[in-house]
């Protein structure tokens, strides 16, 4: 019920920029030039994407009142974002957050998954390392999210800190809506198991992370 | 002179190779390449003919003035924007508006546009190999890009801005660089919208707002890629761009790219020309 209200909200507001975007564009003559501009990477013609592929064409309500905001969402639709997300958040049926940090540390590294070259029955990577320093011996780390060395020990290993390190994988915007961050979740980028499996890579006190 | 840059060019590419497979693990691999590539810009200070893009500069002057296609003409009458056969300083002024086609184009697809209408090429085989494989030593879009590019080599960028679909396209690429789509929730700005980032070990110039960066950045394309060996152009470098933003592909000479394009060289206004660059 509270998810309609949200969603119904979003939607709204999505709605009323539908007019035009933050450059002063018409969103439909953009839309228009994106739907003629992306071609389907599974022909090799001028073939227009298919279905499957041209659904990435078109974004969603978050993504356009993110790219309407500039990333900067003021207060209300802020409140508003934080709340949806952490609405689509799903956690695991048996209540156990923590998976196998090793496992994590792989998908952290991986980069793959969900580009028109990748293998479509590969699950997809991570690719924190592009974004955060995590480990401290891996040396290719990027710097466009914070470091996330000594996760875990700075919040001391709580059980509440545990359950919001899973709640921002899952759905970036539960923390900082309007996050540079992917909804890996949320968006089917990973499975509940690797976000498990990376909320341990942070969170588990045997992790290198927190060494 | 041709003989001079090819020997120069095969001896620092021989030279660079060796130093690019002398290295292990993904850190010291990076770090090691920047400063290999560091060394190769000053030794091709000191040797100009010596960048490998070079020979794409030549080839591509070859098959500019080949005589080709059913009208059996070379493409030195082809209007790059500042009348038909001047290539000095076309480049800088480019995307630009075309009345001859009614549309906004950029080097590359004006180069297409004048293949197709002027020596009536098929330009489908050209188009579709647009984007030059590994190993296949560059394609004719990359020869006549880099070409008509380095007639523009010291000049400063002059985005023209003055007719409506100009001023259309450079709105459309402003709106298309902050939206975000696909299933990561990208935009070009996730990467390119703060100074001073990096991903993995690559540095990211921030694009969103003008500069150095932009002007660095845009102004040197094409480059010769010394990853790929080979030369790429500003269209590739959109092309990938999306591939790894997770959309599906976008059309070479297509009208999302082409107004990318005019933003950006709006970004880098002022910035010097110096192609093709040398880049990672």
């Amino acid at each position: 019920m509270k998810t309609t209200i949200i969603s119904a909200a979003l939607l709204s507001l999505a709605l009323t920029s539908v007019q035009a975007t933050a450059g002063g564009v018409p969103a439909e003559k953009l839309q228009k030039i994106i739907n003629s501009s992306f071609k389907d990477p599974d022909k090799s013609t001028e073939a227009p994407a298919t279905p499957t592929w041209a659904s990435r064409l078109t974004p969603d309500t978050v993504q356009q009142a993110c790219s309407e905001a500039r990333n900067h969402p003021d207060k209300d639709l802020a409140a508003d974002m934080e709340k949806a997300a952490a609405a689509s958040v799903k956690y695991p049926e048996d209540g156990k957050l923590l998976g196998d940090w090793k496992n994590g540390e792989k998908i952290a590294q991986n980069g793959k998954g969900l580009r028109f070259n990748d293998k479509v029955d590969e699950p997809s990577g991570g690719n924190c390392y592009a974004c955060h320093q995590i480990d401290k011996k891996e040396l290719a780390f990027g710097t466009i999210g914070p470091p996330l060395t000594e996760y875990g020990k700075n919040r001391d290993f709580s059980e509440e800190a545990i359950k919001a390190t899973y709640a921002k994988i899952y759905n970036s915007h539960t923390v900082v809506p309007c996050s540079h961050m992917p909804r890996f979740g949320t968006m089917g980028i990973l499975t509940i198991d690797q976000i498990k499996d990376l909320t341990a890579l942070l969170m588990d006190k045997e992790s290198p992370v927190n060494k | 002179m041709k003989m001079r840059r090819l020997i120069g060019a095969l001896i620092l590419g021989i030279a660079l190779s060796a130093g690019l497979a002398a290295v292990s693990g993904p850190a010291t691999a990076q770090e090691d390449a920047s400063k290999g590539i560091e060394q190769y810009r000053k030794m091709m200070a000191e040797d100009p003919f010596a960048n490998p893009g070079l020979l794409y500069v030549d080839s591509g002057e070859a098959l500019w003035k080949e005589k080709r296609g059913t009208n059996n003409v070379s493409l030195e009458a082809c209007d790059m924007g500042k009348g038909p056969g001047v290539l000095e300083g076309a480049m800088a002024e480019m995307p630009r508006y075309f009345a001859d086609a009614d549309k906004v184009m950029d080097v590359e697809s004006r180069i297409l546009w004048c293949m197709e209408k002027l020596q009536g090429l098929d330009t489908g085989p050209v188009k579709k190999k647009a984007f030059s494989k590994s190993g296949e030593g560059g394609s004719e879009m990359e020869f006549l890009a880099s070409y008509v590019s380095s007639m523009s080599n010291g000049m400063p960028l002059k985005p023209q801005l003055s007719h409506p679909k100009e001023k259309e396209a450079y709105a459309l690429g402003e709106a298309l660089f902050f939206l975000r789509a696909g299933p990561f929730d990208f935009s070009c700005e996730s990467c390119h919208g703060t100074p001073g980032s990096r991903i993995r070990l690559q540095d990211l110039p921030d694009l969103s707002k003008p500069g150095v960066d932009a002007q660095k950045t845009i102004a040197t394309w094409p480059a010769y890629r010394v990853s790929t060996e080979s030369v790429k152009t500003m269209q590739h470098r959109m092309s990938d761009c999306y591939r790894q933003m997770r959309m599906p592909k976008v059309g070479f000479g297509s009208d999302a790219v082409t107004a990318l394009i005019t933003y950006l060289m709006k970004q880098a206004e002022g910035g010097e020309v110096q192609v093709p660059a040398l880049k990672r």
